[in-house]
């Protein structure tokens, strides 16, 4: 089929360069967060001034795993929890890639919790996008370790008994160097926490409280969307530089959001570099 | 194409197996290894380690367990580099997630199972070939993979050059199954000058980007790769896929994305088939051996031999795909197969299948003992001869 | 011995396999299920969890497929039964924690609706591609019960039957369904408590200090004990001994992972179900497993139409594999059909067994669907057709195949 030229700009999605047009529209329901989350790094990636040529994005499987089939870059949509894994290969094979991580809570910090730690603790060079919505959304919605306690999902239907993981404490007692916590409601500042990780050398985390219309909010019965859009705007608050320790999420609680870390430690290829180069090794 | 010289070392040397897998790796160009530390395979990161100073872009990580290593490996076959892992036992079985994204995304790479006794955590330093079935179908869904059985520090170091190059050609992960005695001994190994060494380039596509089709395949079902970061930004998944390698969901897609997995190597059976033979020609009676077993086989042919029994022997060097042709036309011309392995019965049901009916099976059980033993061959090789007529099923004789 | 009533929801149920299934694993007397969110088998997780409190049962999701199956391991060893629940690609992540429960002879249940592969495949839709794997995916040498149920009443039977011949032979058995039959809705019966046949632990009944975990009766298979019974067990991967301690002298010959092998091979004929349908004067017999036992009885039918002799034998059991029936059956039928959603796993267990006396044809499906029978339908003509010996598993060009390959379909969502 061939092409149809257009001049007029109306004609042409504005992020049509980041966005893989071909693939929309997209799987994700009504009310869900996440297309703003995709929506607020395609606009950081125009913004950070980096060659998109040399960036790489991969997830892992989900409802956020499915980013990577929506992102116009060199994207692969992997294992269970073993996104961050695959980005290590890729980075520690090819260090002037920058790696980006977009999955979601179940797949990062259930059953990729441990490559989370690791490479936290490694510092690898990579942006960790984790997408919260508190629940298992594609396979119908399970609970996770992000799910609040005393929430209901259909695994936990007597109410969630396991307290949540606190995403950001995790990471900084980890050793991110980079940690913010935004809602899908705020889009600008999401945005610019984009921006900062992908300048950022060193592992970042960027968690996004998202809603789920389809199951979290409807199990729960706390309304759609945008019900859940109008809650964090009554709810959130900006504590920039708290200590990630108070960042607990409980069940329809207050939101702590804002940047949180921003230090600078070596990265693990930087460290790698000047070790060999302190050891005069290969020379 | 030729090796990169900085990578082969050229002369005679006494390697361990481990030692010689590192070489051979070097040599064939592989430049990432993962691994997470397991016996008895430590020694092959040890080694590549060691020389990995010598070449100017070898890269190593150690990762947290298995699972993220084989993912790690994939990852960096991705940026062009030629990756692999060494593993053993649990660790294998912890890969076959990983293998399974391996065989959908098509990616190049090798992994090396130094065998030791299972199932669980087994014995860590002793040798088995426990893993042969699990290497052909240990991963979910249908696919096909290529796996090869060194037998010598020797082999151990061609082989893992064949493996890189069954790798790029057909874009499939490949196997290597070697042993804990293997990995262990030492013996001599003749690194050849890199002009000796022919490598099998990784076939790229070579237009635009935006015109690039991941899973668009040549005329011998394999697709051309691309490297990331070099402006093509593409997309791949684990999920059933088209040519652009987006998700589509249903039987037709199914039947176009994963026949083609199964068909590269099918189809292209006669171009894998690696044997030796020896004595087949008016042998009544033909040993079939592979990996460590090969050693034993050897002295008891030989014994036999000396002993009058017209005997001859089978050494696979290629296990899967198995080599069905050859050893069903073999099957027709004699009276028997022996078929000793260190487990208690995987390659010996192959063979029995693609005999149809036309000899008998023997197997010798080397699984109790966890070391091959040519005396148990020569009972086998004694007793099958006392049969009159093909029986059912796979034969088996109390050993020594 | 009896199911305890309070296990079983007695009755007659409109549900799907997925939930017959759960509603088995109660009914057996299973007190423990870890397991982890993988379509198209979430919703026996989620149907146990809803009704474990009836039986004093446990449930709970699990970080990931490794995690819940050694937490499965870890609920066995202390005393109860327990199983757990999956699909593909976390069936692949539990094979290293399947291995050592098997080398452990762990009684335990593995629940497997398979989906179409492989790595991430097709979620939502079926597939039988995982067969070999159930047999083979662990390093090492080992043996194991399978079983492939054909409908949600099935899946409950079995699931009950599962746990105990789990029990009775010490070993994981793996019921190896597919999305079709798990998402499929038919009326399931649920007998009264005193109709259902459980199985019980055999436990030891010595004093501790005289138990070894290992030590076979004479059926091959050892008593269990539990941990918190005084018998201070120990417990490890590692090849052992009778008392369980890893043991490095020559002499012991690897005896328990000989007797692994051994103790169902030796109780084969105990073990393996099937169902045969006119296979005694057959020219061909249709071997099928599963849902495409179903779709191959309307191939049959048509097969018949055409005045062909067409037997059906279903395994109810996969593996063990009946070799001897195989065997038996290819002294008189030319030719074995072998419908199957997957590009030849059993069929190449059929080609074994047949020893070339009969021929093999495989009707293939990549998955995310179930067979045409009129390709069924025609793979049995061709096989009764074809008289000269076809050496190897011929793969039948289904319309499917020509379809997409010869007259290169679009494939799009």
């Amino acid at each position: 089929m061939e092409a149809v030229k257009t001049t007029a700009a109306h004609e042409i999605h504005p992020m049509e360069n980041v966005l893989r047009m071909d693939r929309i529209p997209h799987i994700w329901c009504p009310g869900c967060g996440i297309g703003i989350a995709v929506t607020a790094f395609a606009a950081a990636l125009e913004k950070a001034n980096i060659d998109l040529n040399k960036v790489a994005i991969v997830s892992g499987i989900g409802c956020t795993g499915r980013v990577a089939g929506y992102v116009k870059l060199d994207s692969f949509h992997t294992t269970h929890g073993r996104a961050i894994a695959f980005a290590t290969g890729i980075k520690v094979a090819s260090p002037d890639m920058k790696v980006v991580v977009f999955s979601g809570d179940g797949d990062l910090i259930a059953i990729g919790g441990n490559h989370f730690i690791h490479a936290a603790r490694r510092n690898i060079d990579m942006l960790v996008v984790c997408v919260n919505n508190f629940i298992y959304a594609m396979t119908g919605g399970q609970v996770a370790p992000t799910t609040p306690l005393a929430a209901y999902a259909t695994t936990c239907p007597f109410g969630c008994v396991e307290p949540p993981f606190n995403i950001p404490y995790l990471a900084d007692s980890s050793g991110a160097v980079y940690v913010a916590r935004w809602t899908a409601l705020h889009v600008r500042r999401l945005t610019n926490s984009f921006v900062e990780a992908l300048n950022k050398k060193g592992l970042s985390v960027v968690e996004v409280i998202s809603p789920c219309a389809q199951y979290y909010s409807r199990i729960n019965r706390l309304g759609d969307g945008l019900d859940m859009m109008r809650f964090y705007h009554d709810n959130s608050e900006i504590r920039h530089g708290e200590d990630t320790k108070n960042l607990d999420i409980g069940f329809q609680q207050k939101i702590i959001m804002g940047k949180f870390v921003d230090r600078e430690r070596p990265s693990y290829t930087d460290r790698y570099q000047d070790w060999l180069k302190q050891r005069k090794v290969g020379m | 194409m030729k090796p990169d010289p900085k990578g082969v070392l050229t002369g005679s040397h006494q390697l361990t197996g481990n030692q010689a897998c590192a070489e051979g790796a070097l040599s064939a160009g592989c430049r990432f290894l993962g691994v997470y530390p397991v016996e008895p395979a430590i020694e092959v990161s040890e080694r590549f380690l060691e020389r990995a100073k010598a070449v100017d872009d070898a890269t190593f990580v150690q990762m947290e367990d298995e699972i993220s290593v084989l993912a790690a490996v994939l990852g960096a076959s991705w940026t062009g580099k030629k990756a692999m892992t060494v593993t053993s036992g649990d660790g294998l079985s912890l890969m076959m997630e990983h293998l399974g994204l391996g065989v959908m995304l098509e990616t190049p790479c090798v992994i090396v199972d130094v065998q030791r006794v299972g199932p669980g955590l087994g014995l860590p330093n002793r040798a088995a070939q426990g893993d042969i079935m699990q290497a052909r179908w240990g991963s979910h869904g249908d696919y096909e993979i290529v796996a090869l059985a060194p037998s010598s520090s020797q082999e151990m170091f061609d082989h893992m050059i064949g493996a890189f190059n069954i790798s790029e050609r057909f874009r499939v992960p490949v196997m290597v199954m070697a042993d804990a005695y293997l990995a262990q001994q030492k013996e001599t190994v003749v690194i050849p000058k890199p002009e000796a060494i022919e490598l099998y380039p990784r076939r790229y596509y070579e237009g635009k980007p935006g015109t690039y089709l991941p899973f668009k395949r040549d005329g011998d079902y394999i697709p051309r790769m691309v490297d990331i970061g070099q402006g093509y930004k593409f997309h791949v998944t684990g999920l059933t896929h088209d040519d652009r390698g987006y998700p589509v969901m249903n039987e037709e897609c199914q039947e176009y994305n994963v026949h083609p997995l199964v068909w590269k190597i099918r189809k292209y059976v006669d171009e894998l088939v690696d044997v030796e033979e020896n004595g087949i020609e008016d042998a009544e009676y033909v040993v079939i051996s592979y990996g460590t077993t090969t050693r034993a086989a050897n002295k008891a042919v030989e014994q036999a031999r000396s002993k009058g029994v017209k005997i001859g022997h089978l050494k696979l060097n290629i296990i899967w795909p198995f080599p069905e042709k050859r050893v069903s036309e073999i099957a027709k011309k004699i009276k028997a197969f022996i078929v000793p392995e260190i487990n208690f019965g995987q390659i010996v049901s192959e063979v029995e299948r693609v005999c149809y009916g036309k000899a008998n099976v023997v197997f010798v059980v080397h699984g109790d003992k966890g070391m091959e033993d040519p005396n148990d061959i020569l009972v086998a090789i004694e007793s099958v001869q006392k049969e009159t007529q093909i029986k059912d099923g796979v034969l088996e004789y109390q050993g020594a | 011995m009896n199911a305890n009533p309070r296990d079983v929801l007695s009755g007659t149920h409109y549900i799907d396999g997925d939930v017959a299934s759960g509603f088995g694993a109660l009914a057996a007397g299973c007190k423990f299920i870890a397991g982890y969110p993988i379509t198209p088998s979430t919703e026996a997780a989620e149907a146990f969890a809803r009704v474990a409190y009836k039986g004093n049962a446990m449930f709970i999701q699990m970080e990931d497929e490794l995690a819940s199956v050694s937490a499965v391991v870890g609920a066995v060893w202390s005393g109860v039964k327990s199983m757990t629940i999956t699909s593909g690609p976390g069936y692949s992540l539990m094979m290293e924690t399947f291995g050592f429960a098997a080398m452990l002879e762990t009684p335990m249940v593995l629940l497997n609706i398979q989906r179409g592969g492989p790595s991430t495949g097709v979620p939502t839709k079926t597939g039988q591609a995982d067969i070999m794997q159930s047999r083979w995916g662990s390093h090492g040498d080992y043996e194991i019960i399978a079983f492939a149920p054909e409908s949600p009443q099935e899946l409950f039977d079995y699931t009950v039957k599962a746990f105990n011949l789990a029990e009775r032979y010490r070993c994981p058995v793996m019921i190896m369904s597919d999305e079709c039959v798990g998402h499929m809705t038919e009326k399931v019966v649920i007998p009264a408590a005193d109709r259902i046949e459980i199985e019980p632990r055999r436990f030891f009944k010595g004093q501790p200090g005289q138990y070894s975990p290992f030590k076979p009766d004479d059926d091959l298979v050892p008593p269990m004990a539990k941990a918190g019974d005084g018998y201070n067990l120990y417990i490890s991967g590692r090849a052992h001994n009778d008392q369980g301690m890893p043991y490095t002298n020559e002499e012991f010959k690897l005896r328990c992972i000989r007797r692994l092998v051994d103790k169902i091979k030796k109780n084969k004929e105990k073990i393996i179900e099937l169902r045969e349908e006119n296979t005694k004067d057959a020219e061909v017999v249709v071997v099928a497993y599963g849902i495409s036992s179903r779709v191959a009885v309307r191939g049959i039918e048509l097969a018949r139409e055409k005045g062909i002799k067409v037997g059906q034998l279903r395994l109810v059991t996969i593996w063990p594999f009946p070799d001897e029936r195989i065997a038996e059956l290819s002294q008189t039928a030319k030719a074995f059909v072998v419908p199957e959603i997957n590009y030849g796993q059993i069929a190449f267990e059929v080609d074994r067994c047949a020893h070339g006396r009969s021929n093999v044809v495989l009707v293939p499906h990549g998955g995310a669907g179930v067979h045409n029978p009129d390709d069924i339908c025609d793979a049995i003509e061709y096989a009764v057709k074809h008289k000269e010996p076809l050496e190897g598993v011929h793969e039948y060009k289904t319309r499917l195949e020509r379809k997409v390959f010869e007259e290169k379909m679009r494939i799009a969502e």
